[in-house]
Order: structure tokens, then sequence, then C-alpha cells
């Protein structure tokens, strides 16, 4: 079903990881992001791992949703992979035919992939532990200095709550139209391609139908409560930097530190 | 014959995540060819669940459905056929509607069977009058429709495909009450006229006492009980526990009972309570 989709799922919990700011949240996988990028040696990798590891542990989300987001990529992590591992320079391990496989290539093979994945538990991470709402107020937050261009923040952020709201409301729907059309026998997975998208036909047309119909409805309610955008709008939940989020802030330096000292002290993977 | 069979069917929706849910306990559950049978249950007691099983568009989690003796799962690629046999009209169906006009959208299901022509112009016509879609209509856009004239549609195009079993999941939700007693009082005539299996789930028990022969009582997921109606109805205490009602006539003829007049128990349509008081009339008995 549509709805085994875990990645960029929201699942309401109460671990440390649920209660950190959403903007400090933010700020985080953007360094993690940094530091996958930064590692030039498997010490440094297996630090970033390690950390990537813990904090899986500390989301207390089920190890089953982090697999199932990996699962939708796992062929993009293997395909990027098993080409790098042909791209490598120096002399070559094993030759087949004209392709070639060096030490360099088993090392950006490595890489790549592990870097990937990290990347993937990286975010889902971000999007298991922060509701939509939050994350869409984070990063309207984090914007804001581009306000001064004139960019507008509020309505963009606006438009990505009120998107992100309905994504699993529109997959519910498209289930349930499914369902009703299958019941009258549609036939949705066989065929070839053409036949394919001919037999979404009947299920677009209800869904398209309905999402016009919801945006109409929504926009009456916003103008019936007086929505005017964002100029002196105030807010229910204010957020605020904690204790906890000055501890991420604090591990986070140490694992920043640790990957530096790692890739200076240590020697760099031939690539 | 037990046209539909279950044996110990269960369904959890979600399994494995924090959102699991068990909407179908171990259902053992028989159906007769021919019955009218009507589901009854409190909400997100599991009857959607159920009859989405019964024609095959979830998998049991564990357990089987039977249809004619068969497991409707022995052969998966075959699923579309159990399809045909058993009709399920979804809860609010108004939304399948897609076709430029009516006619095209009822043709879909038979359509999809593979008849020709001529077979399926038969069957949309016949199909449009037993849901009582009036003739002009079907030149006109399903989303031209009232709300009750949607439904109308939808019904059609599953009674198009001619199903052995007809499933309606809450047929009458959001009607008026003289659309709702309309559309029961049709689906009753097609099942004496085509005299197949009928199964009728609603939240209201004035609409299952009305039709049904038999009734099934869900209760959290579980078949509280599956017996003739005026055996179900006389559990009258257990049913308000399960936080549903007899039909309130029902309980006014048996409070009646209680004060000591002479009237049957297990009356369970106005009609028939009507019947019963004017009788009682006759006699003299209230007019003292
Ligand atoms: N798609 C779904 N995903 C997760 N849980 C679901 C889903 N559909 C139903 N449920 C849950 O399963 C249980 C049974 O639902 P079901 O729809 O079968 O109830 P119902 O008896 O038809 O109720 P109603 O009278 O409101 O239609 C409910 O508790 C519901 O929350
Ligand atoms: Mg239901």
């Amino acid at each position: 079903m549509l709805k085994d989709i875990t990645f960029g799922q929201f699942l309401p919990g109460a671990s440390s990881l649920h209660r950190l700011d959403p903007r400090a949240k933010i700020l985080f996988l953007i360094a993690v992001i940094v530091f996958i990028f930064i590692t030039g040696n498997y010490f440094a990798l297996a630090l970033v791992a390690a950390f990537i590891i813990a904090l899986m542990f500390a989301s207390k989300i089920p190890l089953k949703m982090y697999l199932k987001s990996m699962k939708m990529i796992l062929f993009i992590v293997l395909f990027t992979g098993i080409i790098n591992l042909f791209y490598g320079k120096g002399d070559p391990l094993v030759q087949i035919g004209f392709l070639k496989i060096t030490e360099a290539g088993i090392n950006n093979a490595i890489f790549v992939a592990l870097r990937i994945a990290l990347l993937i538990i990286a975010s889902s991470m971000l999007t298991f532990t922060t509701s939509p709402t939050d994350l869409t107020d984070a990063i309207e937050r984090l914007l804001k200095p581009l306000g001064v261009f004139h960019i507008k923040i509020h309505e963009i952020a606006m438009m990505m709550t009120i998107a992100l709201r309905f994504v699993p409301t529109l997959l519910e729907e498209t289930d349930k139209i499914m369902s009703a059309q299958k019941a009258r026998g549609a036939d949705l997975d066989s065929g070839n391609l053409i036949k394919r998208v001919k037999a979404l036909i009947p299920v677009l047309i209800p869904l398209f139908v309905s999402a016009f119909k919801r945006a109409e409805d929504l926009a009456t309610a916003m103008e019936c409560r007086c929505y005017q955008g964002g100029s002196g709008r105030t807010r229910m939940k204010r957020l605020r930097f904690g204790k906890i989020d000055f501890y991420g802030l604090l591990i986070s330096i140490a694992v920043l530190g640790g990957v530096i000292l790692c890739n200076i002290f240590l020697p760099a993977v031939v690539r | 014959m037990n046209i539909i069979e279950t044996e110990d069917l269960s369904f959890v929706y979600g399994q494995g995540t924090p959102f699991e849910k068990k909407a179908n306990d171990r259902l053992n559950i028989q159906i007769k060819e021919g019955e009218f049978v009507g589901i009854i249950g409190h909400t997100g007691s599991g009857k959607s669940t159920l009859v989405q099983m019964l024609n095959g568009l979830i998998k049991p989690t564990s357990g089987v459905v039977r249809l004619c003796g068969k497991d409707i799962w022995e052969a998966p690629k075959e699923i579309r056929s159990i399809r045909f046999k058993v009709g399920l009209v979804f809860q609010y169906p108004e939304y399948q509607l897609f076709e430029e006009t009516v006619e095209k959208d009822i043709a879909y299901g038979p359509g999809n069977m593979g008849l020709d022509e001529e077979e399926i112009r038969r069957r949309v016509l016949s199909a449009a009058s037993f849901a009582g879609l009036r003739q002009e209509l079907l030149n006109k856009s399903p989303f031209d429709l009232s709300g009750g004239e949607k439904r109308r549609a939808a019904i059609a195009g599953v009674i198009a495909m001619d199903p052995d079993v007809l499933i309606l999941d809450e047929p009458t939700a959001g009607l008026d009450p003289a659309g709702r007693d309309v559309l029961l009082a049709q689906i009753s005539q097609y099942h004496k006229k085509r005299k197949n299996t009928v199964l009728l789930v609603s939240h209201s028990m004035e609409d299952i006492a009305r039709t049904a022969d038999r009734i099934l009582v869900m209760n959290k997921g579980r078949a509280a009980m599956l017996d003739d109606r005026k055996n179900v109805f006389s559990r009258g205490d257990e049913l308000e526990k399960m936080g549903l009602r007899v039909p309130q006539i029902t309980r006014i003829m048996s409070q009646l009972k209680k004060m000591g007049y002479n009237v049957p128990s297990g009356v369970l349509t106005v009609e028939q309570a009507a019947n019963e008081l004017h009788s009682l009339l006759g006699k003299g008995i209230f007019d003292e």
C-alpha cells in the first residue's frame, strides 16, 4: 500500500530528539551532512556512523522504520556504489575486459554507498521526530533574514505547511479511490506501460476533483478566519532554545572535533 | 449452502509500526446463498475492514475467506474475478465517479469484465433502474448530479457487474430521511428480484431491521452475534452495552408489553407496530 512509504513520515514520540528545538534539528542535520562529506578516512567515517547510530537509538524509533526508508533508496545506493567501483585510478587489482577494479575504486564505492545511506538515515531522523508544522515553522524562522530581499518567506512556509499537511490525506484518498476502482475490476498493476497509464485515469480524475475541492474549501475556511498573510501575525507556540539544545550543540562540536582530528592525524584513504 | 465463509479471519493495520491496530480479530462467519444479512456495529468496530476482505481488496493478516467453498486467495492472480463475483459499494462511493457521462461511468465495471457493447448497454439500463436512477440522467456528467443521485450512480456502477454477492457499506450515510427510505426499499427490491446475496453495512438499527433477515453484530473487531434479527433484537441489553440500540419502535413495544398489554415481542417496524396497536384498539383495550 502507498502508506508503507516511511520516508518523510512523522512518528510522534517523547524522545530527547523529539524534544529538540526544530530549528536546532535542522541546523544539526546540516552539520551532520557536512561531517559526512568532510570525512577523509575510515576512522572519521566510522566516527560519524557511530554518532548517527547512537542518535538512532536516542530517537526511540523502531529500527524497522529506518530500514523501510532505506529500502526505497537501496537501489540508488547499490547502483552508485557499483559505478564507483570501476572509477578508481591506480593499478587494477582485478581486470574484467575493459573494467578494472582498483583499491581507490573499492574505497570510492564504500565511501559513496555509506555516505548516501547515512544521509538518508539522518534526514529520515529529522522527519521521523519533527511534526511537519514544526518543521516548516523552523524553516520560516531560519529563512527570515531572506525577507530583506523581498522574498515572501511566510507565504512560502505556509504553502509548504499546507502541502506537507495534505500529503497523508492525499495518499489516503488515493488508496481509497484505487480500492473503489479495483472493486469495479480496474487492473492497475499489469500490462504494458501505456495500458498502465491508461488504467490510472479512473484514479487521477477523482483525485484531482477532490484535491481542487479541498483547496477551495481550505481557502474559504482560511478567509473566514481572516487570514491575510504573514504581516502582524503572532504565534501560539513560540520556539525557544533550551538546555537540551545546548547539549546537542556540545555533542555536535565534539563530533566535529573528532572528525577533524581523524582527518588531520590519520592518513587519508587512496581515492 | 454457504456462499461466504470465513475462518479465523483477522486483519491488522500498519503491522510492525507504532500505529499498529487490530481491526478484525478471528472472525468465523457463515453466510448462506440468497440471504440478506445486515452488518451492524459501533464506529471503528471493523465493518469496513471485514467487507473489504470479503471481496479480496485487502489480504487477511491471517485466516481464510471462502467463496463457494474456495479460498479466494488460492490464486492471487485471479483475484480480479473474485471482485466481479462479490460487488462492493464503498462508504461514500460518490468519489469514484470519473467518466464524462453517468452511462459511461456505470459501464466501467462491466467493461472491465470484457463484455460486449450490447450486453454492457443492457446491464447499464437495468442497473440504473434498480438503483432508481432516472433515464435522462444517464447522459449527464456525473459531476453535475446531486449528492443522492451521485450515490445512486455509484451503486448502479457495482450492480451493473451483476455480482453474486452485493455488499453495500453504509449506502444511506448522509442522505435525507426520504432518500434513505427510497434507497433501502430499492435495495430490498433488488434482493427480491435478483435473489442473490446482499450484505448491508449500517449503524442504523432501523435500516437493518427493515431489510435484513439475519444480523451480524460487530464489536471491537470481533463478531459478537450472528443470528436471526428477532433473536438479535431480543438481546437489547447486550446491544446497549456495545453502544448500539434496538429500533425505537421495538423498545416502545417491549415497554408496552412490560406494562401488561398483549402485544407480541420483537416488533421491528413502525408499520407492524401500527397494525398490532390497531387490532388492540379494535378490541377496546385502550378505551378506559
Ligand atoms: N487505513 C487504515 N489505516 C489504519 N487504521 C485503520 C485504517 N482503516 C481503519 N483503521 C482502523 O481500524 C479500525 C476498524 O476500522 P473500520 O473502518 O473497519 O471501522 P468501521 O466499523 O467501518 O467504522 P465506521 O462505522 O466508522 O465506518 C478502526 O479503529 C480504524 O481506526
Ligand atoms: Mg466503515
